[in-house]
């Protein structure tokens, strides 16, 4: 059995496994627990696909930052696992759960019809595609082809910042319309005074 | 590689849906963004796996671009659960059923 292929029915059941746990876990801080080894085995799956630039950045970013910023929102909010059961909408839960299945297998047929169960990849690819190593590869195409687009994602990065100083600074709440209107009502009808 | 890619699709496959019923189940704001966050690295594995099927960077490429879309996204929408947090004293999102604060 060659090694990738040990990699992969290693990692796989364990991949499916943390994520349904976190879709079943109750608590929010397992659940981002849970998250963070499926974010793990991905990673995994990355280097096993010839991606290890994906790989590091998988787990520094998702792993490391992401998660982190999650937990320390759980945190922050002090979140309880208490999720009530009532559905607003009425048999909410077995729909979804329904469509779930269906969309797995909806896409297990579209992958079967679309490159069936035994394609497998060109055996060269690190020799062919990853010449000098996978991250001058990828900065080859990214500084050559995707020039622009990275510097649109810089952009991107900046305004995302500047959103979460506004939304974060905590202003002086804007009087909504409601509460002017009976704050004027208030002042023309002056408090009756028990005599 | 001896893997059929199929295989990383799959699991890819499964990932995503795992990822929908949890936006579609959970009442917990911060466990459905979760669930999000899920189904963006079920779609980056299916783009790794197709770049590598392919014998191409333009997969692996798109995959980092959505990593950065993601860190940014997260952010924000960490930001908007506090705010409404600080408004509701509740994550859940059948709390915040009306638009207007």
């Amino acid at each position: 059995m060659p090694l990738d292929n040990v990699v992969f029915w290693v990692f796989a059941p364990i991949s499916v496994g943390s994520a349904l746990a976190m879709l079943f876990q109750r608590n929010a801080v397992h659940a981002a627990l849970f998250l963070i080894i499926n974010f793990f085995t991905i990673a995994v799956f990355f280097l096993v696909l010839g991606a290890p630039f994906l790989f590091a950045v998988q787990i520094i970013v998702y792993a490391g930052a992401i998660m982190v910023l999650f937990l320390f929102v759980i945190m922050l909010l002090g979140v309880d696992g208490n999720e009530s059961l009532i559905d607003r909408l009425k048999g909410q839960r077995p729909v979804a759960i329904l469509l779930g299945t269906g969309l797995v297998l909806e896409l297990f047929f579209a992958i079967r019809a679309g490159i069936g169960f035994s394609a497998t990849a060109p055996a060269d690819f690190d020799a062919a595609v990853n010449k000098g190593g996978n991250a001058a590869a990828l900065s080859r195409v990214l500084f050559r082809q995707y020039f622009f687009p990275f510097e649109a994602t810089s952009v991107l990065l900046i305004v995302a910042a500047i959103a979460v100083i506004v939304l974060a600074s905590r202003q002086r709440r804007a009087i909504t319309r409601a509460e002017q209107a009976a704050e004027e009502r208030s002042a023309r009808t002056p408090r009756t005074e028990p005599a | 590689m001896r893997t059929p890619i199929a295989y990383f699709l799959i699991v890819s496959a499964m990932l995503f849906s795992i990822g929908t019923v949890g936006v579609l189940v959970r009442k917990n704001a911060l466990i459905i963004f979760m669930s999000v966050e899920l189904q963006l690295n079920a779609v980056n594995l299916a783009l790794v796996a197709f770049s590598r099927m392919h014998d191409s960077l333009n997969g692996q490429v798109l995959a980092f671009f959505s990593m950065v879309v993601a860190a940014a996204e997260v952010v924000v929408g960490l930001a908007i659960i506090v705010n409404v947090f600080r408004r509701r004293q509740s994550t859940s999102v059948d709390d915040a059923a009306v638009l207007r604060g």
